[in-house]
């Protein structure tokens, strides 16, 4: 080929600079605090410090991993059926302009009803506690999904919907070949946001669920252990809940750059 | 002998109003290389686009006798297209945007196969198979679009400005290109530019449009033998072919 010469590949950030500036950031925070608790001498039971924490966290652990663990299954059931509900929604919507002027309102409105609002009603219609919270996790879950996937199946290129009519395309093949491929960067996009939102969903749905919710997941712990006023617990469970959100969202975000670092240029690396 | 298409009395009105196309007659023969030239907006774009059946004439009639009737869902499987923009699927490799008319089509696995090493090899990408559009040069892409476009053996390739945004250098040894595979199999192409010097360069005939509604003012027959290379490219014969085609052109801006 002598036409002009290819692409190069490139390369990224430093690692260095990538990882090691957060986490000095991290340190120097944790450190801080350490210093202010111990140098003014504020007792544990006001604010304890990270080290105090840390040792409530394992000492703790037989009673906040059970709540993790429930935490994380609705969280993730929630998320995997506002996936599956989204994304065949969008489908629908894409394929229907219709439909889509019909029910796209309704997404909104339950989009922007503040879940803490629906969730007394729907935790007393549902007898079952993990439904009734999958439910809650799951409405504000599913939009990010339903709006970036709708967005995204119908931006296709013109031209190649062109090309595929040329090629007496059938409607299925459309989305298969050329909608649903092009939309994935979106649904990824919503993917991440989702995944956030139905932890602070299920998290939310716990504390209305209150004394109900015994046992229930984490919220539940940090409810439990205010009445107690047992601060030290309530912040290990909080720094369970917010690594459970980096979590999430370092997974989805793996998976984005996983799926699209052939060909879309937000999971390029570039050089410089 | 029945041309490949005809065109008679075709209009094309815009639902916003502009008559884009008025009074087009046209029969295109089988084998021939017809360009299009004439400014912008002067519906050379969409007199292609209703050849391809993309979009509906709203006077006139196109006739296809040299073509089989319309397949399913009123696509025209016997035609390549080729625009502007590669057109790439960013997210497929070469191959896949290659296989993508044959897939459609539902062709067995084992015959795609074939096709498309076949195509990629006539537009010279042997060894790129794997690798994806955001990778290659702009030319490349452009040679990918028309490997895409001959897989499926059209009898008709229609290309709407496929050029025009590659550099000079890239241009000539395209142009070159789409004319050693235009001789070999045999097809008949559609060519659409704003390029005099394209338009001579590659066609035994140009269409001489004209603006507002977009017209075919003069029908222009491009007489040098082919094959032609960079040798008729620097050649008198080329140059005054040139002038008089220029001239045409600016007597149809004028009018």
């Amino acid at each position: 080929m002598s036409d002009d010469s290819p692409q190069p590949r490139r390369r990224g950030d430093p690692l260095w600079l990538k990882f090691g500036a957060p986490l000095l950031i991290g340190v120097l925070a944790l450190g801080g605090w350490e210093a202010l608790v111990t140098i003014n001498e504020i007792p544990w039971y006001i604010l304890p410090g990270p080290v105090a924490i840390a040792k409530t966290l394992v000492r703790d652990w037989h009673m906040l991993w059970p709540s993790l663990l429930g935490t994380l299954r609705v969280t993730v059931l929630a998320l995997l059926v506002a996936v599956v509900g989204g994304f065949s929604l969008a489908v629908l919507f894409a394929s229907a302009r219709w439909i889509e002027l019909s029910f796209f309102p309704y997404a909104v409105i339950l989009q922007v009803t503040p879940i803490v609002a629906i969730a007394p009603l729907i935790i007393i219609y549902i007898d079952n506690l993990t439904i009734a919270l999958l439910v809650c996790a799951w409405i504000v879950a599913f939009f990010p999904i339903l709006s970036n996937t709708t967005i995204g199946l119908n931006s296709a290129d013109h031209n190649l919907l062109d090309l595929m009519r040329l090629y007496g395309a059938k409607r299925w093949q459309v989305l298969r070949y050329i909608r649903i491929p092009g939309a994935l960067p979106f649904f990824l996009g919503g993917l991440r946001i989702s995944g956030g939102l139905a932890l602070i969903g299920s998290i939310v749905a716990e504390f209305v669920a209150g004394g109900a919710g015994a046992g229930s997941g984490l919220a539940f712990r940090i409810l439990e252990a205010s009445y107690r006023l047992e601060i030290p617990r309530m912040y290990a469970a909080l720094f369970l809940i917010s690594a459970t959100g980096i979590l999430i969202f370092l997974f989805f975000t793996g998976l984005t750059n996983l799926l699209l670092r052939r060909w879309h240029e937000s999971a390029i690396q570039r050089e410089g | 002998m029945d041309p490949l298409v005809r065109l008679t009395g075709v209009a094309k009105r815009f639902p916003n109003g502009t008559l884009a196309v008025d009074h087009v007659d046209l029969a295109i023969e089988t084998g021939s290389f017809v360009t299009l030239l004439g400014p912008s907006g002067c519906g050379k774009s969409t007199v292609l686009r209703m050849i391809a059946g993309l979009i509906q004439p709203s006077a006139g009639r196109i006739d296809r006798p040299g073509l089989p009737e319309a397949a399913r869902h009123g696509g025209h499987p016997e035609l390549g297209f080729v625009f502007q923009e590669p057109t790439l699927m960013p997210w497929a490799s070469v191959a896949d945007n290659v296989a993508l008319p044959l897939k459609v089509a539902g062709y067995a696995k084992a015959e795609v196969k074939t096709r498309i090493d076949e195509a990629i090899s006539m537009v010279g990408l042997e060894g790129f198979a794997h690798v994806y559009p955001r990778e290659l040069s702009g030319g490349m892409k452009m040679r990918v679009s028309i490997a895409r476009a001959l897989v499926t053996r059209p009898k008709l390739l229609l290309m709407d400005e496929p050029f025009a945004a590659l550099d000079e250098i890239t241009r000539f040894k395209l142009n070159n290109d789409l004319l050693g595979l235009w001789q070999r199999l045999g097809w008949t192409v559609v060519f659409v530019t704003h390029s005099v010097f394209e338009s001579v360069y590659l066609s035994n005939r140009i269409l001489v449009m004209s603006a507002r509604p977009g017209r075919i003012v003069t029908d222009v027959p491009i007489d040098a033998p082919y094959p032609r290379d960079d040798r008729f490219r620097v050649s008198d014969a080329y140059g005054d072919l040139c002038r008089v085609v220029s001239r045409h052109l600016h007597e149809a801006i004028a009018a």
